[in-house]
């Protein structure tokens, strides 16, 4: 967009995102060096370690840790990691395929299934806690109150299971598994089971967040001055209620991305948490690591987007 | 698997703003301090009685898991391979196990290394958070700015992604090994909170008047500053210990964690999880365990949150 259209000039906007974008840089650079550091720098052989149980024939440990620069000092291997990060390199299988053109095909399904999640999340969180906050005391308030400290206290692999035997072979409303279906039939169920954990937080987070507002000063002096009820809660209440809200659910679009891994197993879902799932039974270190990786690079920069976006949004942020 | 790290933040919205010493508090101390009404109020709510109960269980089962097992079941050190998978029956209310062992005392003696993971892994976590939230936040300058950016370090690596990939580099890990690598990715919430409750608190009147009366530094933080700090960090630590012992169960589940034959509530899901819809008491018993546990720590949490936030009565 063009920045001319910002009454403050252009320079605030992008001095904004010069400085978020500078902030980030060292993040991303820890985030990789810290994974790099641990796998590869600790005590114990990491070809090794990668290996799992298979004995290493010693030509070829001599082969490996020549191709990964394990002999050269800390900085001088972390730079060609980092340059292979860089240029898409996520590191190869044991029978030498590219873990990057492994996950080619299955970002596409990891990604429906977080916007499902987060959509869901949005619209059913922010609707019970808008429910509950209204009521507060009621035994409906009550009931969402409990609901969520549930939800939020149960695995999510258990209430994968248990999602599956209810809605898929009890009632059969749903697919069971798979993605036959496709989207958006086949990415519900296991949707919600993603998001039940964020679900159950945004309505607690939209509850406490609405009726801290309902007692403040300017909502007294709307409902005093005699708008209706609606009007208070839905233009003046909300819209300040919701900021904490929206924090959270920008950050939790990353999160979903990158935590599906236990949710794509259960639900048969070909997607990178399946991958990083099946590599960990194999006991494929390298694609272990390349794929959790690529995940964590996924969070951090949809991260760093939604905080761009939302400093764009948001006056305060910007000038912070 | 976002999910473990999250509990951590449900206490966040409440407990990052900083708790100043309530001025309506007379100066006679004990008859109406905050503490004082907090442990009244405490007292009077069923759930923080249902959940110590639950929790002092699940402490006696982690303790002395023996007594309870031949206790509460007969012959329960027996396995018989014929036994395999069967349901509840009377005697073994808990049905039996893959390998025919008695389910209920497995589940029993799957108790101790959530226990002691959550626990300890909070322990360190708080202690972390303290030390380097009083240190940041009282001196700031060049030690805050060095520590905050390695907070954010660490705040970026989703916390089962991060043990994932750092456990499936050392395959002979215990429980030890687990302990250290979830404080290494679980102390920079608390170490937050602390650091802006501290920076709140330096600047208080109060603290103001101790340093011109010639307090040092080491006394105003620990003697001044600490107890006035400390509460929304142990909320956060109390809601803390649930969400490890999720994220353990949920590292065990994904085979990343303890290994065969160590027993854990996240590995009897894991090999429950091919059976759940022939067996499902499998995956029912650890499941009810570990859920009620971390519920459990939670309403204890969300209980200390309430009763020591004077805002929200």
């Amino acid at each position: 967009m063009p920045a001319q259209t910002y009454p403050w000039g252009p320079s605030v906007v992008w001095r904004f995102v010069a400085r978020r974008l500078l902030h980030a840089l060292p993040v991303l650079l820890g985030t990789t060096f810290l994974i790099y550091t641990l796998v590869f720098v600790l005590p114990g052989d990491p070809i090794q370690g990668l290996a799992g149980d298979k004995p290493v024939p010693p030509a070829v440990l001599a082969e490996l840790h020549a191709r990964y620069h394990l002999d050269d000092p800390l900085w001088v291997q972390y730079t060609h990691y980092l340059t292979g990060l860089l240029t898409g390199d996520l590191g190869t299988t044991f029978t030498g395929r590219d873990v990057s053109e492994l996950l080619a095909d299955r970002w596409a399904v990891t990604l429906q299934l977080g916007l499902t999640a987060w959509v869901l999340e949005v619209v059913l969180g922010m609707a019970l806690g808008v429910w509950a906050g209204l009521r507060k005391g009621k035994w409906d308030d009550s009931a969402v109150l409990f609901g969520t400290t549930l939800v939020i206290s149960v695995p999510v692999f258990v209430v994968g299971y248990l999602a599956q035997l209810v809605f898929g072979v009890q009632l059969g409303w749903l697919p069971v598994a798979g993605t036959e279906g496709g989207w958006p039939l086949a990415y519900l169920l296991p949707g919600l089971v993603l998001a039940s954990f964020g679900l159950a937080y945004v309505a607690r987070l939209t509850r406490s967040s609405l009726i801290e507002n309902l007692r403040a000063d300017y909502v007294r002096t709307a409902h005093s001055k005699g708008l209706s009820r609606r009007r208070v809660v839905v233009r003046h209440t909300l819209r300040n209620s919701l900021i904490p809200v929206v924090t959270f659910l920008g950050l939790e679009l990353g999160g979903l991305m990158a935590g599906a891994v236990v949710t794509e197993y259960i639900f048969n879902l070909p997607g990178v948490g399946q991958q990083l799932f099946q590599s960990i039974q194999l006991r494929e270190g390298p694609v272990v690591v390349g794929t959790t990786t690529a995940l964590v690079l996924v969070f951090l920069l949809a991260n760093l987007l939604v905080d761009l976006l939302y400093g764009l949004l948001d006056p305060r942020i910007r000038h912070d | 698997m976002t999910d473990t790290t999250r509990p951590l933040e449900v206490a966040g919205d409440a407990a990052e703003r900083p708790a100043t010493p309530d001025p309506a508090r007379p100066p006679s101390g004990e008859r109406a301090s905050l503490s004082r009404d907090a442990r009244l109020e405490l007292r009077a709510r069923p759930t923080v009685w249902i959940a110590l109960i639950t929790l002092l269980l699940m402490t006696a089962m982690a303790l002395a898991p023996g007594v309870l097992t031949s206790l509460l079941t007969e012959g329960g050190d027996r396995c018989d391979l014929a036994h395999s998978k069967q349901g509840p029956s009377a005697g073994h209310p808990f049905g039996f196990d893959l390998q025919g062992c008695d389910y209920l005392a497995q589940v029993i003696r799957g108790t101790r290394p959530s226990l002691i993971a959550g626990l300890a892994v909070t322990a360190a976590s708080l202690l972390i958070a303290v030390v380097l939230g009083l240190l940041c936040g009282f001196y700031g300058g060049w030690l805050d700015a060095l520590v905050s950016r390695v907070t954010d370090v660490f705040f970026g690596l989703p916390f089962v992604l991060g043990a994932t990939v750092i456990l499936v580099a050392f395959p002979d890990h215990g429980l030890g090994a687990m302990i250290l690598v979830l404080t290494v990715l679980g102390w920079t919430t608390m170490t937050r909170i602390m650091r802006s409750q501290v920076i709140a608190l330096a600047g208080a009147d109060y603290v103001r008047a101790a340093r011109m009366l010639g307090a040092r530094p080491a006394r105003l933080m620990v003697r001044h500053i600490l107890p006035n700090a400390i509460t929304p960090v142990v909320v956060v630590a109390m809601l803390n210990v649930g969400a490890v012992i999720s994220g353990e169960a949920t590292l065990d589940f994904l085979g990343v964690g303890l290994q065969y034959p160590e027993v854990s509530w996240g590995l009897q899901l894991n090999a429950a999880q091919a059976f759940v819809l022939d067996h499902p008491h499998l995956l029912a018993f650890p499941a009810l365990f570990l859920s009620a546990t971390v519920l459990s720590f939670i309403l204890l949490g969300d209980a200390a949150r309430d009763a020591f936030d004077p805002r929200l009565k």
